[in-house]
């Protein structure tokens, strides 16, 4: 025992680097899944569009922010995709979903030139290094601190944005569409701009997770959807009764939660290949515990 | 002035189901009007009033305000200028948004929808003299989920949210069905007093047949969209309870129920 717990805190810092990184992507998630209520399986295109762009600007000279920026416009532009099919089409949520994420699929190797990895040159500057930010930092803790700076900004932000009159009308848009309607507003056009937001945010930390790596890889969308939306139902879920914190907040955690319980099973000595069917039993644990409880909570009423 | 003009409207078309409910049915409502619709199942008041918000499209015909033509015009532009409550209390409010929230939802509806705070504080004391005088508590509870109030309240929060904003028409589809007696009153002696303080042109679609007798400068009967009765202003006032009870069971007689 002493041995798996030993490694697993020597990893402990990277695996909360990758929690706060992975966490932008759960935020994003949050949107689609809990503010409007949309499954959207986009993500598992936009992540890895995020991580293309933001990559392929780099190697080829681009600063790291310009190339965050031209990530999230080219996440937004998907999302916008996914729900302008979804409203003007009239096709479900799931399929428009994974309509564009599969054409996504192509278009990222396009992007990429036709490389299914792209690795970024050792001298280029990232958000991470050879930049004069983290040379203020130290050294040990740069990548730790920056990734939490940027999930707080992003949380900050999208709390903020809940909460004018723009973000009362998504949610409004997830809790109850008449009401959209009734306020004489489009309520499609209100999911089309949620989408994109939300795909913004994903493809951003696509972005920022490849600056992180130094990494593109073309397979990193697979599962980000079901991974993001763990962390978003593990957060809300298990955090439920404490009123006080924000979902934003919860999902934050949740992402964390995950990404610990990622390194735990890695360092008991699991295989990377068998973490999807650990997320897939952690999922129906938790959803199916909520079920049991939903039911108890009835038979007791 | 609402019209509706040759309306035809069929379900189901080209399959054995077809069903012609509407065909060449005309309605005039002048500005200010308050009309009571009743009915039995199927006799077309909901659809009626599902024509008027655009909810679903006539077939053949016109409807028209103010001589303007909005047959084709969307549901959420028309309701730009009309308050519709629904049967559902849950339809009118967002369940998982507090009260002020909804209220600030409903105060911003003929305002940009940008990036200004989205409920104003300042605004607090107004919303509390909004709910007052409902005398139903509402005003102490704004930050209480709208999804942890009763029906009743639920509905007249939907209420107060529909006439924040200046509108021409008010829909009330059964608005009161789906309460229990005491609330019901309450809530139709609210309805009628904002439509009289509004001034509102009101359609009111009810079962009650008490409510079409008591309320309203206009009583209107549908039967297998038809008009089988229209009665207003002094002819309404000398209509009994009795009258339409008569000619109700005589339809449903008809009908086999």
């Amino acid at each position: 025992m002493a041995v798996p717990l030993m490694s697993f805190l020597r990893a402990f810092p990277a695996t909360m680097e990758q929690g706060f990184i992975y966490a932008l992507m759960a935020l994003g998630v949050m949107i689609t899944y809990l503010v409007l209520d949309f499954p959207d399986l986009t993500v598992d295109g936009s992540f890895p569009l995020g991580g293309a762009v933001s990559t392929s600007l780099i190697i080829s000279g681009f600063s790291p922010l310009p190339a965050l920026l031209l990530a999230t416009l080219a996440g937004m532009a998907a999302g916008l995709v996914t729900g302008l099919i979804h409203v003007k089409l009239k096709i479900r949520a799931l399929f428009s979903g994974i309509i564009v994420m599969t054409a996504l699929y192509s278009i990222n190797l396009r992007i990429t030139g036709g490389s299914s990895l792209l690795s970024i040159p050792r001298d280029s500057v990232t958000l991470f290094r050879n930049n004069a930010l983290t040379r203020l930092l130290p050294q040990a803790w740069s990548t730790l601190i920056i990734a939490l700076a940027l999930v707080l900004l992003a949380k900050f932000l999208l709390d903020a944005l809940l909460n004018t009159r723009l973000g009362l009308l998504l949610r409004a848009a997830g809790d109850n569409q008449q009401v959209v309607t009734a306020l004489g507003r489009d309520q499609g056009n209100v999911k089309i701009l949620g989408l994109s937001l939300a795909n913004g945010l994903v493809a951003f930390c696509g972005g920022v997770l490849c600056q992180q790596q130094r990494l593109f890889e073309l397979s990193m969308g697979t599962g980000a959807m079901v991974l993001s939306l763990a962390s978003v139902i593990i957060g809300v879920n298990l955090l439920k009764r404490v009123e006080r914190l924000r979902d934003s907040t919860k999902v934050i955690i949740g992402a964390l939660l995950y990404k610990a319980s990622y390194g735990l099973a890695i360092s008991l000595g699991l295989r990377p290949g068998d973490m999807k069917l650990v997320t897939a039993l952690l999922f129906l644990g938790i959803l199916s515990t909520r079920l049991l409880k939903g039911k108890e909570a009835r038979d007791h009423a | 002035m609402l019209e509706m003009l040759n309306l035809r409207k069929v379900y189901n078309p080209g399959t054995v189901r077809q069903l012609c409910l509407f065909e060449g049915f005309s309605l005039r409502i002048p500005r200010g009007q308050f009309l009571s619709i009743v009915g039995s199942n199927g006799s077309g008041k909901s659809s009626m009033m599902n024509l008027i918000c655009g909810t679903i499209q006539p077939d053949a015909g016109q409807i028209m305000v103010d001589g303007q033509d909005i047959t084709r015009m969307p549901e959420h532009k028309r309701l730009r200028r009309i308050g519709r409550i629904h049967q559902n209390p849950a339809m009118g409010t967002c369940a998982g948004m507090s009260i002020q929230e909804n209220l600030a939802l409903a105060d911003n509806k003929d305002q940009r929808m940008n990036l200004r705070p989205g409920v104003d504080k300042k605004q607090r004391q107004r919303y509390q003299d909004l709910l007052r005088p409902l005398g139903l508590g509402l005003e102490n509870m704004l930050d209480a989920r709208a999804g942890s109030l009763s029906g009743g309240q639920r509905q007249a929060l939907a209420m107060v949210m529909c006439v924040m904003t200046p509108i021409d028409f008010l829909i009330l589809d059964e608005h009161t069905a789906a309460l229990d007696p005491k609330t019901s009153d309450l809530i139709m002696a609210l309805t009628d007093q904002v439509v009289r303080e509004k001034g509102l042109t009101a359609l009111m679609v009810t079962h009650n047949l008490r409510y079409a007798i008591e309320y309203g400068d206009r009583l209107l009967m549908l039967h297998q969209g038809g008009i089988v009765l229209d009665r207003a202003d002094e002819q309404k006032k000398k209509t009994r309870l009795q009258d339409v009870l008569d000619l109700f069971t005589q339809i449903s007689i008809e009908l086999g129920n």
